[in-house]
């Protein structure tokens, strides 16, 4: 792997639930590259989006608090920065894209203003000048007649567009790492697909780095460089994503790649699903917090926590691969999960 | 812009004369005409009484009374006041001066006082002040403005004696300063009842507001926290603010009329009191014509303010 842009080790992220405090992110480690994209995927709660909302300190105090780890950006901590530090960090250093860019754009202020602040707040320019810079970014996201768009606001704009005018202003500081949570989610497929490229692109001749949060393994495999696969609020599996979509470990992201459709295999047979949902994270299980949907749970997974075990370069969260072998049992997911 | 402005004028007119139609025939409704009045006088004989009658275009049907009655309010004519014999339109415009300084000031003062401690409550809900700020201002509330006033002059006029008890100017000096003075405790007292209302709805919807995801991209995007709150989140709270100013314009008027009495305040409050309390129709026609056309004026300011502060009304009306 390239130098790390940015590392997080341990990372632990706790909210104040109705019954106490709960750990939405715990001990999750990991880095990105630079010029790489992550990949981060799980369901709806387990824990993707609170990681990226930790790497940038936008937990609200009132709700919750990264309660350890150690977030190196550069080689320094960004949770001993203070909050002027990360003020330049943010949108400066480190940009983000939300999924719903209807919500996440103010609807009273036109695209330009939003884009002109985000620019001034971090280069010392004037307006001219700024103004300028968001019409040659609009440009740069395939905008067409950008100085036009910029006098409209939010909702003149198609989704596409919008997601678009969010990408532009995530790179209009020339961030060095983009964390897109769920870029692609709340547009359709032809729009998804053009915005994907656009990111590619752009990754190629800026050289920034991306943390792609999804639930969408689809996305993952065209972005991504590495996966790691998230599951109430722990790693289970993070390795590169060839080895990741080649030959899952984890019986989770087995399970997660079985309930895709695929068009080369043509029988009826019905998309596998993992039964049951998430634990609420104020009761989780002793042992493994997998086991109460896991096919292949033993005895023991359910008393013990299972370690992240490095299987050559792969790590993998379950017993199954304590002893460092790569093991293959696919049978229990329909489809032999070997095959590409 | 202009075209929705039009649009909304356009609008009010046909409001207008709803509220003419509904003024004059529930007047018509109430018991007690000047006649009666008159006949309660022992010299005046039934030819005095008719020949008054005619007078006064009281044989004739209603609405005709109604279209005499229309036809003078657009000349400007409201009637004669039975209680003072002066024309009902001087009379109204010389007191309307008065109450639209204090309704405008202490609907000003309840914004200044009311959106920021809004906006603090909401910014940390449930924390000390908040408590203590809904807590004050639900007391301002539910406090009647008679005895707001009342407490507001015992303090300060009588056993602190810095301001006047009543009035609006003292007496001989009509200057501004004097007037200032004067117009404190009847504000204070206005304001204290509007600015709990004012208050719950910034709260509200600041509170909205700081939830939704533009406000966690303003802070992704490094922008310092004062202006996450002033520009992205107050300028979305405001709207519904807007709402509730708008609903509250017609008991402005309303609460002005206890805190004209109470003070002494030579407004629209006093004189509807004094007319009603003698039964001067033309007055309480005339000073009742004036206050709808103010609440309709002052819903047609707020639809503008509306369409200033969200986009997409703008273009969709």
């Amino acid at each position: 792997m390239s130098e790390k842009l940015i590392e997080v080790k341990d990372l632990k992220t706790q909210f104040n639930g109705k019954n106490g405090i709960v750990t939405a992110v715990d001990g999750v480690s990991f880095s990105v590259g630079k010029g790489r994209t992550l990949g981060i995927v799980g369901e709806s709660g387990c824990g993707k989006s609170v990681t990226s909302m930790s790497i940038l300190r936008l937990i609200p105090a009132v709700s919750g608090k990264v309660a350890g780890g150690e977030i190196l950006f550069e080689g320094e901590d960004l949770l001993k920065k203070s909050e002027k530090e990360m003020r330049r960090i943010r949108g400066n250093e480190i940009a983000m894209i939300f999924q719903d860019s209807m919500t996440g754009l103010n609807p009273v202020m036109t695209v330009g203003k939003q884009l002109v602040e985000t620019i001034r707040a971090h280069n010392k320019i004037d307006k001219e000048a700024a103004w300028k810079r968001a019409e040659e970014m609009l440009e740069k996201v395939g905008i067409p007649s950008p100085a036009q768009r910029l006098k409209e606001f939010p909702h003149q704009l198609s989704g596409g567009m919008r997601q678009r005018v969010m990408i532009a202003m995530a790179l209009s500081c020339n961030a060095k790492l983009l964390i897109a949570d769920e870029p692609t989610t709340a547009l359709d497929v032809t729009i998804q697909a053009q915005i994907l490229e656009l990111m590619n692109e752009l990754k190629k001749t800026d050289q920034t780095s991306i943390m792609l949060i999804t639930h969408d393994m689809g996305v993952v495999a065209e972005m991504a460089d590495d996966v790691m696969v998230m599951y109430a609020g722990k790693e289970v599996e993070y390795a590169d994503a060839r080895s990741v979509f080649k030959n899952p470990l984890h019986p989770y992201t087995k399970g997660l790649l079985a309930s895709i459709p695929r068009l080369d295999q043509d029988d009826d047979r019905e998309l596998y699903t993992i039964k049951g949902s998430v634990p609420d994270l104020d009761d989780m299980p002793e042992g493994c917090r997998f086991c109460t949907r896991c096919p292949e749970a033993k005895e023991r997974c359910w008393k013990e926590k299972p370690g992240l075990y490095d299987v050559g370069g792969h790590k993998v969260r379950c017993f199954k691969y304590e002893k460092g072998e790569a093991l293959n049992g696919g049978e229990q997911y329909g489809a032999e999960s070997d095959t590409d | 812009m202009t075209k929705y402005v039009i649009k909304r004028l356009l609008i009010a007119i046909p409001t207008f004369f709803g509220i003419t139609i509904l003024v004059y025939f529930l007047s018509s409704l109430a018991p007690g005409s000047p006649l009666e009045m008159l006949m309660a006088d022992p010299m005046a004989t039934k030819e005095d009484m008719e020949a008054l009658r005619a007078q006064m275009g009281l044989d004739q049907p209603v609405i005709i009374q109604y279209l005499r009655w229309l036809q003078n309010l657009f000349q400007g004519n409201l009637g004669t006041s039975y209680r003072t014999n002066l024309p009902v339109m001087g009379m109204v415009l010389e007191r309307l001066g008065p109450t639209l300084i204090l309704t405008i000031a202490s609907t000003v003062l309840s914004v200044l006082i009311a959106v920021p401690l809004g906006i603090v409550s909401a910014y940390k809900p449930y924390s000390p002040w908040d408590y203590i700020s809904s807590g004050l201002s639900f007391i301002g509330a539910s406090t009647p403005t008679f005895f707001t006033g009342l407490v507001f002059i015992y303090v300060f006029a009588v056993k602190v004696g810095i301001l006047p008890m009543g009035g609006m100017y003292d007496s001989g000096i009509e200057t501004l300063g004097s007037m200032v003075r004067h117009l404190i405790l009847p504000c204070l007292t206005l304001t204290v009842f509007n600015v709990g209302s004012i208050l719950r709805q910034t709260r509200g919807s600041m509170m909205e507001v700081f939830s939704e995801d533009y406000i966690r991209t303003a802070r992704a995007k490094g922008l310092m926290e004062l202006r996450v709150i002033i520009v992205h989140g107050l300028r979305n709270a405001l709207i519904p603010v807007v709402t509730v100013l708008s609903t509250m314009i017609p008991f402005l008027f309303g609460g002005a009329v206890v805190a004209e009495q109470v003070f002494s305040w030579p407004g629209l409050g006093s004189l509807m009191v004094q007319s009603i309390n003698s039964r001067d129709y033309p007055t309480i026609m005339g000073i009742t014509v004036v206050i709808a056309a103010a609440v309709l004026l002052g819903n047609i300011i707020t639809d503008i303010i509306y369409s200033i502060l969200d986009p997409k009304i703008r273009e969709s009306r």
